[in-house]
This record gives C-alpha cells, structure tokens and sequence, in this order.
C-alpha cells in the first residue's frame, strides 16, 4: 500500500519535507487555500497519487471535521511513507508558521503598553470582523445552495435560537444534528 | 490539569468543526475566550489577525500560539496534537470504511447541515468583533476601518495580510 515511489528512503522524505514545506508556507489564508499547491505537489511535481486518488482523498477529508490542510498532509505522508512520513508532512507544515505567530505575537505582548503599540491592537479589530464577516457570508452562501435557502434559513434561525437566546453549547447543537443526520441510516440499517 | 484543559480546548472545536480550519475558529473563542478565559475578545482578534496574514493552516496556528501563551512548549504541542491528531487517526484508521460510505447521502449531508450552525457562530462572532472595535476606536473610526476594509477585501480583492498591515499603519499614526 505504501511507497509508490520510485525514490527509496531518505530521499523520499526529503522529497514530503521539500513538498510540504512548500505548500504550507506558500499558502495565505488558511488551509483550504493551499490544497491547489498540494496538488501541484503531490500528483503534478512527485507523481505520488493520480487525480483520482488525490480525489477520493480531498473528499474524505472534506467529510471529516478539523483542518484540512493537515489531514491531507497527515494522510498522504502516512500513505506514501508510513508513519515517518506522516509525521513528517505535519511538522513541516505547521512548525514554520507557529514559530513566526509566537514570535511576531511576543513582540506585540512585549511593548503592549506603548500607547502606538495599543492602537494599533485595537485598528485590528475592525479588519477581523470584516474578515469574519466574509467567513460568514461564504459559509451563508454555501449553505442556501447546498441545502436550499428554505432549510439553510431555518437551520440558521434554529441554531440561533438554540445558541444565542438559550444558551445552549455549540458543541451539542453541532452533536444533534450529527445524530439527526445519521439518523435515517439507521432506520435503514434496521429495516434490512 | 492546565495540560488537560488545553487538550480539551482544541480537540472539542477541531473534531466538531466541519468545513476545514476556518470552521473551527468561533468554537476555539467560545473555549478559549468564553469558557477558559484564557484571553479578551481583542487578544484573541490579534490572533486571528495575525494568524491572517501569516501563510499556513489557520486551526494550527492559533492552537500553537494560544498552547504556548497557556501551558509554554509542551502546551503548544499538546493544543497542535489535540487539533491534528483525532481526525487524521480518524482518516487512516477508517479509510476502508469511509471509501465505502463516502457516496451514502448521510456522509455527504453531514457537512452541508453543520454549515449553517457553523455559520451562525461565524456571525455572532463577527458582530461581538464589530461591538469590540466600536468600544475601542468609537463609532466612526469603526465605521471607516470596516468601510474600507470591506472596500480593499471584497472590491478590490486585495490580500488579507495586506488589509492588516495598513490596519496596523493606521493604529500607529492615530496612536
């Protein structure tokens, strides 16, 4: 199942060090920006899955909740090099830029209390929520032709009920709808 | 005990935060700001902003900066592991089992009706940020820096990092 490559060992993690390192530092805006560049890797620059392996991959970890980006490099690090190379694909991918966020956010922390420092901080914000706003927009847009902007409506509405006026955690809200999901699966599940 | 805690502070955003990285940020603030108050609601805009206009996954980022700022070098590890790890073993571990059931229409619902939840918390977020900035800069330099920021990002497609960097000029001039 594993090492579909021609270039035994040590080359070949130098190869997933090299590929991944490229499209983690390359790719600006989180990770679903950087799939393109892992696909210029991975199947263009290495050869190292088809498209249609590539694919079945990106759907998947489409399907599973958490980052993306590190699901991908996790799994075709483990898929073309075993552990060792799972390992490596995360660590190269994410080391880097935690680094300059400590770094550069230690800096900010250390002069916080210069009054320059402080507003700058705070002119931030707005941006953030612009940003934010985006995300939300998008994530809006995709529901509604997703699911239909009937349902997506009265998703939202009930999840802001749920959330904002009663309080509840989104964690259960997001655990409910998970078991309502399956729920028909099950059902069938039976029946047979 | 701190260790747990952040453990528990990302893996419950990461293993119920469909949709990528992104997805998980307003349940990491809900951990993070709301529950632990590990951070206010302007640290952790910094983080995210910051966490903007750096390259690399979003979720991973801000899981090791804030494990570092709470638990040092291990703390860091332990919130990157939290993020990482559950859903990757997830992927290797059942790969057989998701190859068969990634066409079931459940599978493929799944992520469609968690969108609109994920959604809502994205909007509240953006409005307590948007309340955030008016207590910070007063109303009308809020008003002007989400004018135009919403100007450069979404008119003029202009870079994220770019947006923060003029964000922060504009901070130190007017400081």
């Amino acid at each position: 199942m594993k090492n579909k490559s021609k270039r035994p060992g040590r080359v070949l993690q130098r190869d997933i060090s090299i590929a991944f390192f490229r499209s983690g530092i390359l790719g600006f805006g989180g990770g679903p920006s950087s799939i393109p560049l892992v696909h210029q890797e991975v199947v263009k620059k290495y050869g190292w899955m088809d498209e249609d392996e590539f694919g079945d991959t990106l759907a998947l970890a489409n399907t599973l909740p958490g980052p993306i980006n590190t699901k991908m490099a996790g799994y075709i690090g483990y898929r073309i090099a075993g552990i060792w190379g799972c390992l490596n694909a995360i660590i190269v991918s994410v080391i880097p830029t935690v680094l300059m966020m400590i770094l550069l956010l230690g800096l900010i922390q250390k002069y916080k209390d210069i009054p320059k420092v402080q507003n700058m901080s705070i002119a931030v914000i707005p941006v953030v929520a612009v940003l934010l706003g985006q995300l939300t927009w998008d994530f809006i847009k995709k529901s509604g032709e997703s699911l239909g902007w009937l349902k997506a409506l009265l998703l939202i509405v009930l999840s802001t009920v749920l959330i904002e006026v009663l309080h509840i955690h989104p964690a259960i809200v997001i655990l409910a709808c998970i078991v309502l999901v399956f729920a028909p699966l099950l059902k069938r599940r039976k029946k047979i | 005990m701190i260790y747990w805690r952040i453990f528990l502070a990302f893996f419950i955003p990461n293993i119920l935060g469909y949709g990528g990285g992104p997805a998980s940020i307003p349940l990491v603030e809900h951990e993070v700001v709301g529950k632990y108050g590990w951070m206010t609601t302007q640290e952790f805009s910094e983080v995210v902003a910051i966490g903007n206009s750096l390259p690399g996954p979003i979720a991973t980022k801000m899981a090791g900066y804030i494990g570092y700022t709470e638990g040092g070098i291990l703390g860091s590890f332990i919130a990157m592991f939290a993020t990482i790890a559950p859903t990757l073993i997830l992927m290797i571990g059942m790969m057989a089992i998701l190859l068969k059931y990634k066409d079931s229409p459940e599978v493929k619902n799944l992520s469609k009706f968690i969108r609109p939840i994920i959604a809502v918390l994205l909007g509240f977020m953006t409005i307590q940020f948007a309340q955030e900035s008016v207590i910070g800069l007063g109303m009308w330099s809020s008003i002007i820096l989400i004018a135009a920021s919403l100007l450069l990002l979404v008119k003029f497609k202009v870079h994220p990092a770019f947006v923060i960097l003029l964000a922060l000029i504009y901070g130190a001039i007017t400081g």
